[in-house]
């Protein structure tokens, strides 16, 4: 009898002992106590295989985790694919990565058209599309897709921005406006004329658009110079953007010339464009520079650098995309920390939906990340700066919240 | 007016930019009667080269004769190598090789020296010359060396009996052979050839729209229409292939129907004009025997 | 057909039935969208293989085939099942249509002219007075069918992936039926006559024109009733799917399984489907580069393309067998 009772005493306490362990200690496929699976999709060939090297930085960024012990003692284990942004791939890659690598979820798919692809896939199976990499409006939206989030500044509001400097700074100013004819140009436009509001009609004088397949954008700067406008807002990609600062100054046209956030980097747009081209160009800034010589002593920067030289030797110093990668890289780690032993997609997104001033590291100083149940959009505030031919100098507040 | 003009010439400029590589094609389609896709990743591969050269140190001039020459052994290289075992295959799987190659190489250099864009150094002064503001100095100097390429090109196909040996091997290579020439050699030395004027261009190109792996996907389209627009074995039709092509889409762009189409436009233009002249402006008309 | 060759469809039938049970809903996912390139290369085939008309714009009737099918399901609330028949008519007359111009170019500027169309496409799509239809460059989600209720009535269970898989492989059988059928008939004989040598087959009493605007026509219906099952599947269209690379990817696709040859059309479906999956796996840092290598290696190895390579040594083995045979007394 007293032999029998022992394992029932046994069984008894670990059945009451438990559910204790399971409240500390929840997971979805892809996590576990030795390491949580991550899915990421990135264009590494293709036309937008200049992104490619996001993807490298955050898969060294996530090698120092955990050569470092990991979260939680937990190894991020990240799967990477190639999309080559073409959306039925980017489709095939997530439903791989959820239904037979099963990830416990996806981060930073690049691109508009590709995440759109897969937005409502990931909500119908409740997998967190996790600070996907484009700036589209649409991805704060947590009522009808609460599994996406996005996590740059948006397009729109960083347009707006623009439009009410001008608005407050030069009242009559007569505007041009060049834009890359896809979904990212298309948003930057449609904020900076909401911006504008009743007022864009008269004073957008000229705006057009140019194809990525253009080799140059000179002629369509020299539609905007011949439209007579005192004011140039610029919303192209890196080649374009130097191409276009270069062309306005070849030609000896100088309006007061907005450059979007996409291609504010002094090392892959200024300097080939040339720095002395550059100066009086306004930009807004969430992340420093790692070219500016403003941050060249900042630990932020310096900690970064050593981490390329550590973790990605043959990656480029002068390349944004390798700072931004090793940012957002991080935002997720802090997600993951958070999370902590409950690794279920819901605490995940939980998680990522309660940020509470977060400061990513290379963020400019005073720029916080907050996010909540109705507010799915981590960068919300910017800075506007002026380059002077050196580095670029923040003026005015932060703007944002 | 100064609008028109101003489109004008920043057309003939864009349009000296396919006009050179445009040049390389017809070198290429002279020497092997093959169309290479390759041909832009091939000058953008040379251009990193002598990217590099100049980074090290080198002189401008020096560097530029080296690439070119070095862009040629790259030429016969590949040709010997790559090209040689689908010789006799069906053009469809040529074509697929000129694709292999085109994915390989921009691959490679875009792993070798990263997709962020680089300036590449202009031989020619900063200022634009005589003060005007519609074409910078680099842009008519490139305009100059377009010009150069044409005529030594033009004089080695029309007075060199390798020129005319070239000619032979392309249009009936078994006659060819019978008659001395050693067609393989030559078949290699007109992708030699086809490579060094490729990397002319290339380094003309790079000044104008930056340095980057994907510098020549655009550009290649264009030049393949001004190519063909001009009729592809002719050296002259190509470079006014190039032009024709560069004005036309800025002045379509700039006043008749915007910058969305013009691309569509200018290549429906295009197929328009070969549907009435299905040889090209310049192209000799070829009668087929039956 | 002779029974033995009848016995070997038999068979891969079966499988191609059974793989969806086996097989993970992602791979069923995969292999639907093998069908569907294989739909697409089997009608750039028929023009390029069997008619000599080079192609390299075929992407752009995949995206008109895919466009109709994505605006009659969104804006009209047309069923999935009917769009397709439509994006077939609609590609079959824009095809006809941009084969009369094309009638004059030949070889080169063929070339050109499909190529100058792939490129333009897109950007059509974008233009901003064609918005309101195309949902300009943000494009149309649409939603995946899920199986009809009365194969849940006879006790059949599928689920979206299944269900669309087996109507996937319904319509791929009828348009191999169809094409193959097509091919050997009198129009099948004129359009290899064309391509052998047009002289001749004019002389021979061959319509050249009519003929060479009907393939451009059929064939590029073929790959617009692939479109429309493309967008079904992916759920999606936008103009960045339909880019230069597509077509080339076609062309790639049919010089790799194998030029004039209808079984050519699923070998090159595979190759363009999983190759570059595996060049990925290969190398993150350049998987081009890797997918570069695969395309020389499968061209040096079988310059005539996978489906000729099977053939020939399928005649080897034949070969021997009959030597063998002949070899006893």
């Amino acid at each position: 009898m007293k032999r029998k009772l022992i394992p029932i005493a046994a069984l008894l306490a670990a059945a009451l002992a438990s559910p204790a362990a399971l409240a500390q200690k929840k997971y979805d496929q892809g996590a576990s106590d030795k390491e949580i699976l991550i899915g990421h999709i990135n264009p590494y060939s293709g036309p937008a295989s200049a992104y490619g090297t996001i993807g490298r930085s955050i898969a060294a960024y996530f090698k120092k985790v955990n050569d470092e012990g990991g979260v939680n003692g937990r190894q991020i284990n990240m799967i990477s694919y190639d999309d080559g942004y073409s959306p039925p791939k980017t489709v095939e890659m997530a439903r791989k990565l959820v239904e037979q690598d099963k990830v416990l979820l996806i981060f930073q798919p690049l691109g508009t058209p590709p995440n759109s692809a897969i937005h409502k896939y990931m909500n119908a199976k409740k997998v967190p599309q996790l600070f996907v990499a484009t700036g589209a409006t649409k991805w704060n939206d947590p009522q009808k897709f609460p599994w996406t989030m996005g996590w740059q500044p948006n397009y729109q509001t960083e347009a707006q921005i623009y439009a009410a400097h001008i608005l407050k700074t030069k009242p009559n100013a007569k505007i041009a406006v060049l834009y890359q004819n896809d979904d990212y140009g298309k948003d930057y436009l449609k904020g900076f004329l909401d911006g504008l509001g009743a007022k864009a009609k008269t004073m957008v004088v000229k705006q057009v658009s140019y194809e990525v397949t253009d080799p140059t954008v000179d002629s369509q700067m020299a539609q905007l110079q011949a439209s007579g406008a005192d004011t140039f807002f610029n919303i192209t990609t890196p080649k374009f953007a130097a191409q276009a600062i270069r062309k306005a100054w070849d030609s000896g046209w100088k309006p007061v010339h907005y450059l979007n956030n996409v291609s504010g980097s002094i090392g892959s747009v200024l300097k080939p464009a040339g720095m002395d081209k550059s100066v009086g160009l306004i930009t807004t800034q969430y992340l420093k520079d790692q070219n500016d010589k403003a941050w060249a002593n900042d630990p932020a920067v310096l900690e970064w650098t050593a981490f390329m030289k550590k973790y990605y030797p043959e990656g480029n110093l002068a390349a944004s995309e390798n700072f931004y990668g090793w940012n957002v890289a991080q935002t997720l780690v802090q997600v993951l920390k958070q999370a902590g032993d409950n690794l279920t997609r819901e605490n995940v997104m939980k998680q990522a939906a309660s940020l509470k001033n977060y400061v990513v590291p290379g963020a400019l100083p005073g720029i916080k990340l907050n996010t909540s149940a109705t507010d799915f959009a981590p960068f919300e505030s910017v800075q506007l700066a002026r380059f002077d031919g050196t580095e670029w100098v923040r003026f005015g507040e932060i703007i944002g919240k | 007016m100064d609008a028109l003009l101003h489109q004008v010439l920043a057309g003939l400029a864009t349009g000296g930019i396919y006009a050179s590589v445009a040049l390389a094609l017809v070198m290429i389609y002279q020497a092997t009667h093959h169309v290479n896709f390759a041909q832009g990743e091939l000058a953008m591969f040379s251009t990193y080269i002598a990217w590099s050269l100049i980074n090290a140190g080198m002189p401008y001039w020096a560097a530029f004769f080296l690439t070119v020459a070095f862009s040629f052994v790259l030429g016969v290289v590949i040709e010997r190598v790559v090209i040689r075992p689908v010789e006799n295959s069906p053009v469809l799987s040529v074509v697929v090789v000129f694709i292999a190659l085109l994915v390989i190489l921009n691959s490679v250099t875009g792993w070798i020296y990263t997709f962020t864009i680089k300036t590449f150094p202009s031989p020619f002064p900063e200022q634009p010359l005589f003060g005007n503001k519609y074409m910078s100095s680099h842009e008519i100097g490139a305009i100059c060396i377009t010009m150069v390429v044409l005529l030594l090109l033009y004089g080695f196909f029309r007075f060199t009996p390798l020129g005319l040996a070239m000619r032979a091997a392309a249009q009936n290579p078994e006659s060819s052979r019978l008659v001395g020439i050693r067609v393989g050699w030559i078949l290699a030395l007109g992708w030699g050839l086809a490579a060094a004027i490729g990397a002319v261009a290339g380094m003309m190109v790079a000044p104008i729209v930056f340095l980057d792996p994907n510098m020549m996907g655009g550009v290649l389209l264009y030049a393949f229409a001004a190519a063909l627009v001009g009729g592809i074995d002719s050296p002259g039709g190509a470079v006014f292939g190039g032009f024709l092509v560069g004005v036309l889409e800025n002045v379509l762009g700039a006043f008749v129907i915007g910058n969305e189409l013009k691309l569509a436009v200018a290549l429906v233009l295009i197929i328009g004009v070969l549907t009435v002249r299905p040889s090209g402006f310049f192209g000799k008309v070829h009668v087929t025997r039956v | 057909m002779n029974k033995r060759v009848l016995a070997g469809y038999t068979v891969l039938l079966l499988i191609a039935c059974a793989l969806p049970f086996v097989v993970s809903e992602y791979r069923t996912f995969q292999f639907t969208l093998v069908l569907i390139y294989s739909i697409a290369l089997l009608g750039l085939n028929i023009l390029t293989g069997f008619n000599g008309q080079i192609s390299l714009g075929h992407g752009a009737f995949y995206a008109i085939g895919a466009y109709c099918a994505a605006i009659l399901m969104d804006k009209a609330g047309i069923p999935y099942w009917a769009t397709i028949p439509a994006a077939g008519a609609v590609c079959l007359v824009a095809g006809f249509l941009f084969g009369l111009p094309a009638l004059r170019l030949e070889g080169l500027y063929l070339a050109l002219a499909t190529f100058a169309l792939g490129v333009s496409l897109p950007q059509l799509l974008k233009y901003h007075h064609l918005e309101e239809w195309t949902g300009g460059v943000q494009g149309i989600v649409i939603t995946k069918p899920d199986a009809p209720e009365f194969l849940t009535g006879l006790g059949v269970a599928l689920n979206q992936d299944q269900w669309l898989y087996f109507f996937t492989l319904a319509v791929t059988i009828v348009m191999f039926l169809l094409a193959w059928n097509l091919l050997r008939g009198r129009i099948g004989r004129a359009m290899m006559a064309i391509r052998d040598n047009h002289v001749a087959a004019e002389a021979m009493g061959v319509d050249n024109s009519m003929v060479k605007s009907l393939t451009f026509g059929v064939s590029a219906m073929f790959t617009g009733i692939a479109g429309a099952l493309g967008a079904i599947a992916v759920q999606f269209v936008a103009p960045d799917s339909f880019n230069i690379f597509l077509s080339i990817t076609f062309l790639i696709g049919i010089v790799i399984g194998g030029l004039s040859s209808i079984s050519g059309a699923l070998y090159g479906a595979l190759f363009i489907q999983f190759v570059p999956n595996i060049a990925d796996e290969i190398s993150k840092a350049a998987p081009w580069a890797i997918f570069g290598l695969f395309l020389l290696g499968f061209i040096y190895l079988m310059p005539m393309g996978v489906a000729g390579a099977i053939r020939m040594g399928l005649a080897r083995l034949t070969r021997k067998v009959h030597n063998k045979q002949a070899e006893k007394p």
